[in-house]
């Protein structure tokens, strides 16, 4: 029957896009048999533990290995020494600098890598760490990023002094790293100089870690009888770790080969090539046996991947009806002692220049100085795209100050700048291309759903009690889906992403990505979009990403780029397939393919009921009755070069209440509409942004990394460090619009790092809101009750 | 230092091991019996992923030594299907999208699936405060909430 | 994280325990070991002989006797939530139980490894205090029973003696005139305090005849804020006279400074905390 209603079915029974179906991974996970890089166990495997350095700057007298290597059950200990005839004690890190794999001569941050231990098991690799003596001698230790290019900073890169050089732009100082700058000066300058109002403030982005319940690990096994490398490894981007180990070993890249199984959260954590990699690497090759290295907790938030740590000026020119006419952000970054910030690599502070973020501003300029301190290595993206979540705090933290100083309020202003729907693709002044947007309908959604002006009227009500209560809103911009290989590369390999689809003779497919999931749900959604472009069930498609011996060559998950890359990759190599199908179908309905239409899951002759083949029919005539000439199969393989980034946008509204005695702060009320183009599984989705509200709610309210003036970090386990439970996080109030991506093809924009990116600022905005009558403009994160207290206090509103 | 013998039950079976005093029963049930369901997170008894059940109690195996289990009835996430099939609450968590990278999944299982044995019917706040010793990166508990809630529902109609 | 090595002994009895205390030198007992594994894990403590009491029969269980609640040193946090004695008779144990860690630790860590750790930020000792606990000791010289006020001496340092166990808590059954209160502020679940206050006051009519206010997390050890009690003892409670307690409590404290906040900070949610389970604490008496 060709009924309406069969064709429903048929649809529904796709389980594909915009449907929220089940996630085709969970049946493992809840039964406890995922597969995890530490799950893993190979015969002879050693385990491998590592001496840190206790001083945040010192230089090495001795090492003294021999108790260690005394020790039953201990392989071998391995120091920079070993790697340097290997020429491996010092790595390149995706920044263009270089990192010592196992510090050389000095160590740069406490808890650096100094030694690596390979004993039996984990039991006694830890014993034996305790019994490798080493000398240091204590160094002065730069921690302020401030004072890093001053004339009496010590000068924390020996190994640089004289090239200055560097890889993004001259070095002003030994402790400088690069300088890095967008838009007009000059211009803007001017605007600023002539403008009727002007707004200024300064803002610390705070160092924080993304701190995924897994740390991080590996396995590593050379089979010397067949030269070949395998590493199962927690890597958000295994095929980048491929080419730089080849690049690294000597050994072809056809000879490495590196698995990503299952990842128990990335973050932005997991994206880097870690010095225990490259040692743990080193030491298989050694011993010729497996050798397996996980971070415990201690060490993950204290060496691997921190975020942020961008202080921040934020300046706006505007009219008096607070129409912006200039925008200047200037940020000193602490990259710590390594520049081993993962950014593609033009592009050395990210995509700090969508600073300009929702709003129509004519002219701007950006201006990045990196420097060195004696702290851990990163500056990675937690949950965002490279140095979105910082470019969108100081815009919008700079709007509402603009607002505040105007009188007008933080929605009127945001109104009166918006780029309009109409004005779609726009270019910023700072030279992006947003895709599309409606950002007016999304913020009064918000405004409209929450009683904006009732929360208003209920404020004031609460301030003339001496009560504390705030709204804070943001409307964002974010760049994702990195990128366009004209700008965009890492390592000097573009930045796109492939899909290789491959459909059986029986109708069911099995597609791989160069992507890696990491809780994001691939295998399902993937499947979904697989299944709304070729006509099959999303529940007969398997998804395989993650081994690079298999699946074609990507650069991996991060900076939200699997849908908007990676997705597009496998709509486009669909397409592919079923191009082909059509000609099959032509072929075995003996008509010409401009006769035939697409339905469903199967093609038609149009006008002629009955004369149909289903893609099922067409994927078994694929592999016995193809057309003359026609290769037979049914695969398709794209490597996708986005033309444009994607630009997912959103309006959060937070309520705040804050106890005055104590300066907790509740969370009243979230509510968050996000538009990520085309909804591929709302049920994901929704899930995907629970995730990252709860993220950004950590980040702004209680994590940090602070450090004593020497260099020690405070707080490097789940005791100090915020991750908040069940009883803490706040409940979530979800929402959408929905405005395609034009040049995406299914339109999709992604989603996961919205609401991490969107939420910090909209903390800050309610926090400050809180005491914005009081003439505060701006406090500095995380708003935990401590700090918030110190600033009740300082406005004398303690009850004394 | 010597090893001692150490028998338990695991998940209806009797288990022996040889393990040193201060082996934790999280390795134990890892390394030796390859049950690599629970996990090892933040080994200072924060984060719950490695919690199993022990004679009736949810607990955090990376903070209790192997010794220590001797002769107990120990749960884990591998013992939760049967042969029927998922258990109700394992079910509610597909249903519900109550998981995502997986990782503290297990832990937040067997928890799940002690709280509301000691509080079959609970509301919302009692779920946040009965299952707040396991943490999640992935999900913001929402819909770990949701998955309880259902599990709770479910279990009383089965 | 992996401790260092060391032997294990499942003691049978308490003599077994004392006895294996005096014969290894060193020797830690292991009570839930929620404090002391992870300390051990962290390699920030180190012992060479671990004493597991968990087996011992007659440590464990909760129970009334006249006026007097008994509650054994093995007794865990969850049993304490569960007492149905201790809800009728002895709530503060319960609503303080209740904010000691997580679900899973509060299954193994016990009242009496709480108390005697003598970890200024473990809840029970305040409690202890503003209970007015007896506790219950054994050594290898026997039994002897001496009161809350007074054992905690400083941060880890407690008035046991070598080689002595906690085996008992003795505290009075709530009769009718008093009231208690516990207020504990802390950043997140499972964390230490910042500050948290146990009271337990005895009322005639609107005045109180007596009052304890012990305090966490304030000072190297848990501590009585007896100059803050003076002010109340006798008086009517009001604004004025909590303003003024609440300066008393503040001159009390000697916290240590971490992540959780400064001496100031610290003081004064002290004097929060104590200010609410004061208020807390006398409208419970009333019921």
């Amino acid at each position: 029957m060709d009924t309406v209603a069969d064709k429903q079915k048929r649809e529904d029974s796709l389980n594909g896009v915009g449907c929220s179906r089940k996630r085709k991974e969970d049946a493992r996970f809840i039964q406890g048999k995922g597969n995890y890089t530490d799950d893993i166990k190979m015969p002879g495997m050693l385990f491998a533990d590592m001496v840190r350095s206790p001083y945040a700057h010192a230089r090495i007298i001795s090492i003294n290995t021999e108790k260690a290597l005394a020790l039953p059950g201990v392989h071998a200990v391995l120091t920079a020494a070993d790697l340097k005839p290997l020429n491996l004690h010092w790595m390149p890190t995706l920044a263009g600098d270089v990192q010592a794999v196992l510090a050389d001569e000095k160590v740069h941050f406490q808890y650096q890598e100094v030694a690596l231990v390979v004993a039996d098991d984990r039991y006694i690799a830890a014993d034996a760490i305790d019994l490798v003596e080493v000398e240091y001698e204590e160094l002065p230790v730069l921690v302020d990023p401030h004072k890093a290019m001053t004339a009496e900073a010590p000068i924390l890169r020996e190994d640089l002094v004289g090239k200055m050089e560097g890889a993004h732009s001259t070095r002003k100082h030994d402790n400088h790293i690069f300088n890095w700058q967008a838009g007009e000066k000059d211009a803007t300058d001017r605007v600023f100089d002539a403008a009727e109002v002007t707004v200024s403030q300064d803002m610390v982005y705070h160092r924080v870690h993304p701190c995924p319940l897994e740390t991080c690990g590996c396995v590593a096994s050379m089979d010397k009888i067949n030269g070949k490398l395998t590493v199962y490894l927690t890597s958000q981007a295994p095929h980048v770790v491929r080419t730089v180990v080849s690049m690294l070993s000597g050994l072809p890249e056809s000879s490495v080969r590196i698995v990503s199984p299952d990842i128990g959260g990335g973050f932005g954590n997991k994206v880097g090539i870690y010095p225990g990699y490259v040692a743990s690497i080193v030491a298989s090759i050694v011993l010729g046996v497996p050798v397996k290295w996980v971070e415990d907790r201690m060490e993950n938030i204290s060496t691997t991947a921190f975020a942020r740590d961008y202080h921040m000026r934020g300046e706006l020119a505007a009219d008096s009806n607070g129409i912006i006419k200039a925008l200047r952000v200037n940020v000193l970054a602490d990259h710590g002692a390594f520049d081993s910030c993962a950014d593609p690599s033009k592009f050395p502070a990210g995509f700090m220049h969508i600073c300009t973020g929702s709003y129509d501003i004519p002219v701007a300029h950006l201006n990045v100085d990196g420097v060195y301190t004696n702290k851990a290595p990163g500056g990675v993206s937690y949950r965002c795209s490279f140095r979105v979540t910082e470019a969108v705090y100081v815009i919008e933290r700079t709007m509402d100050v603009l607002a505040q100083k105007l009188g007008i309020d933080k929605a009127e202003i945001r109104r009166r700048n918006f780029v309009k729907k109409e004005q779609f693709p726009y270019t910023t002044c700072l030279g992006f291309e947003l895709d599309s947007g409606d950002y007016h309908t999304a913020l009064e959604k918000v405004l409209d759903a929450v009683d904006y002006k009732g929360l208003r009227r209920e404020q004031e009500e609460k301030r003339a009690n001496g009560e504390l209560m705030g709204i804070g809103l943001v409307t964002f911009t974010e760049v994702v889906g990195a990128g366009p290989s004209k700008s965009c590369d890492i390592l000097g390999v573009g930045m796109f992403d492939s899909a290789e689809i491959r459909v059986h003779p029986t109708g069911s497919v099995m597609a791989r990505m160069g992507t890696i999931t990491q809780g994001q749900g691939h295998q399902t959604t993937y499947a979904q979009i697989i299944a709304s472009e070729l006509g099959i069930t999303s529940d007969e498609i398997a998804i395989e990403e993650g081994d690079t011996d298999t699946s074609p060559y990507g650069l991996g998950t991060y900076g939200s780029r699997s849908t908007p890359v990676g997705g597009a990759a496998t709509a486009v190599a669909a397409r592919k397939i079923k191009a082909k199908a059509k000609k099959i179908a032509a072929h075995l309905l003996e008509v010409s393919e401009d006769d035939l239409e697409w339905e469903v899951d199967r093609f038609k002759v149009k006008g002629v009921p009955g004369q149909e083949k289903t893609m099922k029919d067409i994927a078994w005539a694929a592999y016995n009755n193809v057309p003359e000439g026609m290769e037979p199969g049914l695969e398709a393989v794209d490597y996708y070069d986005p033309p444009n980034f994607t630009f997912p946008f959103g309006a959060y509204l937070c309520v705040v209440d804050i106890d005055k005695d104590t300066g907790v702060t509740d969370i009243r009320r979230f509510y968050a509409l996000d538009d990520c183009g085309t909804r591929i599984n709302p049920m994901i989705i929704d899930g995907q942004i629970h995730g990252g509200l709860t993220e950004g709610y950590a980040v702004a309210m209680g994590q940090e990394m602070p450090y004593d003036e020497e260099g020690n970090l405070l707080g490097n386990t789940l005791m100090d460090y915020f991750l908040p439970t069940f009883v803490e996080t706040p409940k979530w109030e979800t929402d959408y619009t929905v405005t395609p991506s034009p040049h995406h093809p299914i339109g999709a924009k992604g989603v996961a790092e919205s609401p991490h990116v969107g939420s910090i600022p909209t903390f800050t905005s309610a926090m400050v809101d809180a005491f914005a009558h009081l003439d505060v403009t701006h406090m500095d994160m995380p708003h935990n009750a401590y700090r918030v207290w110190k600033q009740i206090k300082a406005l004398g509103l303690l009850d004394n | 230092m010597a090893k001692q013998a150490v028998s338990f039950t695991l998940n209806g079976k009797t288990v022996d091991v040889l393990v040193e005093p201060r082996e934790l029963l999280i390795h134990t049930l890892r390394e030796n019996l390859n049950q690599t369901g629970a996990h090892i997170g933040c080994e200072t008894s924060h984060c719950g992923v490695c919690t199993v059940d022990i004679d009736g109690e949810s607990v955090k195996s990376c903070t209790l030594l192997t010794v220590q289990t001797a002769g107990s009835d120990v749960k884990s996430v591998e013992g939760m299907a049967t042969a029927d099939g998922l258990h109700v609450i394992q079910q509610a968590f597909v249903d519900e999208h109550g998981l995502q990278c997986g990782f503290c999944t297990p832990g937040m299982l067997m928890r799940a699936y002690r709280f509301l044995q000691e509080n079959p019917d609970p509301n919302d706040e009692e779920i946040r405060w009965g299952m707040s010793g396991n943490l999640c990166r992935c999900t913001g508990y929402q819909n770990i909430i949701n998955a309880v809630r259902t599990a709770a529902k479910n279990l009383q109609q089965a | 994280m992996i401790p260092s090595c060391f032997e294990y002994h499942k003691a049978t009895s308490i003599a077994d325990a004392i006895a294996k205390l005096q014969d290894n030198e060193d020797a830690k007992l292991l009570a839930g070991g929620h404090s002391l594994l992870p300390m051990m894990k962290l390699r920030f403590s180190e012992a060479p002989y671990l004493v597991d009491i968990n087996g011992i029969e007659g440590l464990k269980g909760i129970s009334i006797d006249g006026d007097t609640i008994t509650i054994g040193a093995m007794t865990t946090e969850s049993e304490l939530i569960r007492s149905d004695i201790l809800q009728q008779y002895c709530p503060l144990l319960v609503e303080a139980a209740k904010l000691v860690a997580d679900p899973q630790v509060r299954n193994k860590g016990t009242i009496g490894g709480d108390v005697a750790h003598g970890d200024p930020g473990n809840d029970h000792p305040a409690v202890m205090l503003a209970l007015d606990a007896q506790l219950v000791i054994h050594g290898p010289d026997g039994e002897r029973m001496i009161p809350a006020n007074g054992f905690f001496l400083g941060t880890y340092w407690t008035a046991l003696e070598e080689y002595e166990i906690l085996v008992a808590i003795k505290v009075p059954a709530l009769t009718s005139g008093t009231g208690h209160g516990y207020h504990k502020l802390k950043r997140k679940t499972g964390d230490y305090a910042v500050a948290g206050s146990a009271v337990v006051v005895e009322m005639n009519g609107d005045v109180v005849r007596d009052i304890r206010i012990g305090l966490t997390n304030v000072a190297p050890m848990a501590i009585r804020a007896e100059a803050a009690e003076d002010l109340i003892r006798g008086k009517r409670v009001d604004d004025v006279l909590l303003k003024a307690v609440e300066k008393a409590i503040v001159a009390a404290c000697d916290p240590a400074v971490d992540l959780r906040g400064d001496e100031e900070y610290k003081s004064h949610m002290a004097a929060i905390m104590a200010r609410r389970s004061i208020i807390q604490a006398i409208e419970n008496a009333k019921e």
